[in-house]
C-alpha cells in the first residue's frame, strides 16, 4: 500500500486503523507513511476509511488556521478526507503478504476467502475430521500481532518432525516446498502477513502430545497463536473424548463454533469426483 | 476463515453474540450455492439480527468511497440488511448475528426447516451452541474449540480493546482504533453507538457484533484502568 503524498493532510486517521500500527507520520515530509517491513498488505486502511474527495491544500490551510486559534480539529475517525491511498500492484513474494492478509482476497489454493480454510465447518459434508481424529487449527499472528514466514516454517518443521499429516486444501501447505519436512518456500520467508493457521489432523490418541508441541514451539516465537481443536461428536452429539484431554491440560473451554450437521452434498456427482480429484 | 472462533471474553461475556453462518464445501456443494446463501440471509430477517454479512463483500454497515462535506451529517448509521442479500453474487460464507439466544434459536430451527443443503455452524459459547442445537432438536456434528491466545501475549492490548477488537477475527478492526473509539467515549467526544458505527464498518464479512460492542464501550466508560 501506498499514501500519495500530494494528497495526503496528515490528518492521523489512518495511523489508528492500521492493525499493524505500520502507518506513522512522517515528520521530516509532514506527510502519513507506510513502513513497507511491516504493512502486511491488508487493504483495512483502503477498504475500510470511507473516502472523502477534498481538495489538500483546502484542507492543510483549514487545519492550519485552526491549530493557530488553538481549536479542536475533530475529523470523523474513519474517513481519508482527501483519498489518499493508493494501492499498489503486488509482485511475488510481496504478494503472499494479500493473500494472507486481505480477508477479501479468496486463496488461490483452497477457493476459500478470509484465511483460506474450512476447517470443521463443512466436516458434515467434506468429512475431514472423522471419530477417533482431531483436527488442530494452529493460527500464528493473531489477534493483531503478524507473523514471518519464516517462524511459521519453525512450527511446521516441528510438526513435521513430529510425523503429522498437514491438510491438503490449506494455504500453507500450498506454500511448503517439502510438505515431508514442514519447509516452505525459501522466497517467502522473510514476508509478513496478519496471520496464517496451519491445519494438521491427528488421532485423538496424540492430541496432548500435540499441544504440548506447540507450547514449546511457541516460546520461540516473536508472536502469538490461536489454537484451536475440531473433533467429530459422538452420534448422540457429544463430545466425550477430546474436551476432558482439553481440560486435563489446563485448558478452560468457553467457546466454539459448532457445526449442526444440515450440510449435504449436492452437486451433481461428476462434480465432486472432479472436486475430489482437484483437492488430491 | 476461523474469524468467528477466537473472540476474546468469557462464555457469560457471550450472553449478547450468536454468530450463526452458512458455508459450502469447494466442490461438494458449492453449486448453485448462491441463491441458497441468500435465502439463508433472508430467513434471518424476521429475527433481528444485528449485523448481516458475506465474506467477500462485508456486512450490513459498510465505507463509503465517495463521501462529500455534506455527507458527514447525513451519513448511514443503520444497518442495511437488504444491500447485504442483493450483494451476495459468489459462493461465500454468510453469517447472521444475533443479541439474544432466544433469536438465534428460532432462526437456527427455521434453518434446519428449509433444509439448504449449506453447513450451517454457531459460533458463541459451547453452552449457547448447545442450547439453540438442543431447542431446534439438532445432534451436533462436529466441535471447534477455541483455546484462546497463548505464546507472547504481552504484544496483546487491554481487555476491552481485545474484546473489541476479535470481533473482527480477521483483524480488520485494529486495536488502535478500538482504543481510540473506548477513549473518546471515555472523554464524551462520541456516544457508544457512534463508536460503535466506526468500528462496524471495518469487519469485512459482517460478523462484528454492534449490541454487543455498545455494552462493551459502556462498560469501559466507568473503568478505572
Amino acid at each position: 500500500m501506498r499514501i500519495d503524498p500530494d494528497k495526503c493532510v496528515a490528518c492521523g486517521n489512518c495511523t489508528y486503523v492500521c492493525p499493524m500500527g505500520a502507518i506513522y507520520i512522517d515528520p521530516a515530509i509532514k506527510r502519513a507513511t507506510v513502513n513497507r517491513d511491516e504493512c502486511v498488505e491488508c487493504y483495512a486502511c483502503y477498504n475500510g476509511l470511507s473516502q472523502e474527495h477534498l481538495n489538500p491544500t483546502l484542507v492543510r490551510t483549514t487545519r492550519r488556521i485552526f491549530q493557530v486559534m488553538r481549536l479542536r480539529f475533530d475529523p470523523e475517525p474513519d474517513v481519508c478526507p482527501t483519498a489518499a491511498f493508493a494501492p499498489e500492484d503486488l509482485a511475488w513474494p510481496r504478494i503472499v503478504r494479500r493473500a494472507f492478509s486481505d480477508p477479501r482476497v479468496p486463496h488461490e489454493s483452497t477457493g476459500v476467502e478470509g484465511r483460506g480454510t474450512e476447517e470443521v465447518k463443512t466436516n458434515d459434508v467434506s468429512g475431514r475430521v472423522k471419530v477417533g481424529e482431531v483436527g488442530f487449527t494452529i493460527e500464528l499472528g493473531r489477534p493483531g500481532v503478524g507473523v514471518w514466514f519464516r517462524e511459521i516454517q519453525e512450527m511446521t518443521w516441528e510438526l513435521a518432525r513430529a510425523g503429522v499429516a498437514f491438510e491438503k486444501k490449506n494455504p500453507v501447505t500450498a506454500l511448503m516446498s517439502d510438505v515431508a519436512t514442514g519447509a516452505i518456500r525459501e522466497d517467502i520467508l522473510n514476508e509478513k502477513v496478519l496471520s496464517a493457521i496451519i491445519e494438521i489432523k491427528v488421532p485423538v490418541e496424540r492430541t496432548e502430545e500435540i499441544v504440548r508441541l506447540v507450547w514449546d514451539v511457541e516460546k520461540r516465537l516473536e508472536t502469538v497463536v490461536a489454537l484451536g481443536v475440531g473433533t467429530r461428536c459422538d452420534a448422540d452429539g457429544e463430545d466425550r473424548t477430546v474436551a476432558p484431554i482439553l481440560e486435563r491440560l489446563g485448558y478452560k473451554l468457553e467457546r466454539a463454533k459448532t457445526n449442526t450437521g444440515l450440510g449435504r452434498i449436492t452437486n451433481p456427482p461428476a462434480d465432486v469426483r472432479q472436486g475430489e480429484v482437484a483437492a488430491r | 476463515m476461523t474469524n468467528t472462533l477466537h473472540r476474546y471474553g468469557d462464555a457469560e461475556s457471550f450472553r449478547d453474540d450468536y454468530v450463526v453462518f452458512a458455508i459450502c464445501s469447494r466442490g461438494k456443494n458449492d453449486q448453485n450455492a448462491v441463491p441458497r446463501l441468500r435465502r439463508f440471509l433472508e430467513m434471518a430477517l424476521p429475527f433481528n439480527p444485528v449485523n448481516l454479512g458475506d465474506a467477500r463483500h462485508g456486512g450490513a454497515l459498510r465505507p463509503s468511497k465517495s463521501m462529500s462535506p455534506v455527507s458527514h451529517w447525513k451519513r448511514d448509521v443503520q444497518p442495511d440488511f437488504q444491500a447485504v442479500i442483493a450483494g451476495l453474487d459468489t459462493a461465500t460464507t454468510a453469517a447472521a448475528v444475533f443479541d439474544n439466544r432466544a433469536a438465534a434459536e428460532d432462526f437456527v430451527k427455521s434453518v434446519k426447516a428449509a433444509d439448504l443443503g449449506l453447513s450451517v455452524n454457531i459460533s458463541t459459547s459451547i453452552e449457547g451452541a448447545e442450547q439453540c442445537c438442543h431447542e431446534a432438536g439438532i445432534c451436533r456434528h462436529s466441535v471447534g474449540y477455541s483455546l484462546g491466545f497463548e505464546g507472547k501475549t504481552g504484544h496483546l492490548p487491554n481487555e476491552d480493546v481485545l474484546t473489541l477488537s476479535t470481533m473482527c477475527g480477521h483483524g480488520m478492526v485494529s486495536s488502535s482504533l478500538a482504543k481510540k473509539m473506548v477513549d473518546w467515549v471515555k472523554e464524551g467526544r462520541r456516544t457508544p453507538e457512534q463508536a460503535v458505527t466506526y468500528l462496524t464498518r471495518f469487519c469485512s464479512c459482517g460478523v462484528f457484533n454492534p449490541s454487543r460492542a455498545k455494552r462493551i464501550l459502556e462498560d469501559a466508560r466507568k473503568r478505572t484502568k
